[in-house]
């Protein structure tokens, strides 16, 4: 764990180096497919783009939204380069609202736009497992397993390594072994269905578990239901759509 | 495997395809319903002492600038922001003048800030004059061993921890200097909450 490195008086946040690693390496990546799939590279990248720079603004807007007569009070606030006054949910459903209006303007076929988006965001869940394992976050309960590692003050079990290893094992089954046809969008609900499964297997592991009823753990609930659907939709979606099949023939 | 190969061992008809979906939900239900735990047993119940949000704030006690001593256990109740600072450190200069304006306005409402002098690593005669330069109105404590910085697990100053009445540290700010919007949000969040 190395959540800040110091360099004389200034302080790096390491978590957030390895995500801005990760958006960069996705783009790479989402830049890259969106070419194979036959996409408009420009269009699938600004939509990433865009989608990220509005779910930034949204998140401090949010914030700020929130405390609202602190932020009248000092409005210049609002430009502060801290990642503490940003409420990453309202910003993440901005940010996919954001992405979604673009790619419907630009006319983005559904089914491709994801496929091609699939391989960056598994290497974006490598750098979050990596960033996870940096600040401590997402840690594991305590456990006398030989592999345990040292953490907040007892030996856990280090879930953000198993996170690390089956989000590249993600990453490799939908980059080198891709579901379905070119660009029907199985090879998307195979990473969501994947990415849930593992989810799923991990929490059993985790030591700082939301609780939901009897001891029920929320994120395991949450993810077999997203788990379920994705396979529900895969099977869906076993032919190709009309929209990607003419999408092809143009 | 080639790419597409996948797609050509999946094509099964409906109702396999049906039967994998119960299989997967009762494999998954049964581990979800296997890995129920009670919330002592996660950060959900009674979270240990750690300096990281959600847990509960390593108590110390510590000389006071001036004379006595001050324990953090004292101030269960209140909304406590520890900030770690030193007085070469620009960004602690930088931001001290916005923690005084917001301790000035929200003392009344129970806020207690402590301001922990590195003073292993400055000196007293150094604090003093800072705290008259700033007309700091506040505890200043002195951390003349490291102990306590040790126990916060230090690596960057200013380090600022809010902690809520029940003793839970809710935010940690590493480095800054942190902005007078972002002080305000952090400290009206602890004191929103009943006491």
């Amino acid at each position: 764990m190395l959540p800040t490195l110091s360099i004389g008086s200034f302080v790096l946040q390491t978590p957030g180096l390895a995500l801005l690693a990760g958006v960069y390496l996705a783009m790479a990546l989402i830049e890259k497919d969106a070419a194979r799939l036959k996409l408009n590279k420009e269009h699938v990248y600004n939509m990433v783009f865009w989608g990220l720079v509005i779910g930034v603004v949204g998140a401090r807007l949010a914030y700020a939204a929130r405390y609202f007569s602190v932020y009248l009070q000092t409005p210049l606030s609002l430009f502060a380069l801290n990642p503490q006054t940003l409420s990453p949910v309202d910003g993440a459903l901005i940010g996919l609202l954001a992405a979604m209006v673009y790619g419907w303007r630009k006319a983005l076929p559904l089914r491709p736009t994801l496929d091609a988006l699939t391989a960056g965001l598994a290497a974006f869940m490598i750098a979050m497992g990596l960033a996870h394992l940096l600040s401590g976050d997402a840690f594991g309960a305590p456990t006398r397993l030989p592999w345990g590692i040292e953490l907040w003050g007892e030996v856990r079990h280090p879930t953000q390594v198993y996170e690390i290893i089956l989000a590249v094992a993600i990453f490799v089954a939908v980059r080198r072994w891709p579901m379905g046809h070119k660009g029907n969008g199985l090879n998307f609900l195979l990473f969501v269905a994947l990415s849930a499964a593992a989810r799923l297997f991990l929490e059993a592991f985790r030591g700082d578990s939301l609780i939901w009823g009897d001891g029920w753990r929320a994120a395991q609930v949450i993810s077999l239901g997203i788990l379920m659907a994705a396979l529900w939709l895969m099977g869906r979606w076993r032919n190709p759509s009309p929209s990607s099949e003419s999408h092809y023939e143009n | 495997m080639q790419p597409g190969q996948l797609s050509e061992t999946w094509q099964m008809d409906r109702s396999r395809w049906y039967l994998l979906l119960i299989i997967v939900f009762l494999l998954g239900g049964a581990w979800t319903l296997l890995s129920r735990v009670s919330t002592a047993e996660t950060t959900n119940g009674a979270p240990p002492p750690s300096p990281r949000e959600g847990f509960s704030a390593p108590d110390f006690t510590l000389e006071l600038l001036g004379g006595g001593e001050m324990s953090l256990s004292e101030l269960r109740g209140q909304a406590v922001m520890i900030n770690l600072w030193a007085s070469w450190c620009p960004p602690c200069r930088a931001e001290m003048p916005a923690i005084e304006r917001v301790y000035q306005d929200l003392k009344d409402e129970g806020l207690v800030v402590l301001a922990v002098n590195t003073t292993f690593q400055d000196s007293e005669a150094a604090a003093v004059e800072f705290v008259a330069e700033f007309g700091l109105t506040f505890p200043v404590l002195l951390d003349r061993t490291g102990a306590v910085s040790n126990r916060y697990q230090l690596r960057g100053l200013p380090s600022t921890y809010f902690v809520d009445r029940e003793g839970v540290i809710r935010a940690v700010v590493v480095g800054g200097p942190m902005s007078e919007g972002l002080i305000r949000s952090k400290v009206q969040e602890l004191l929103q909450e009943a006491p």
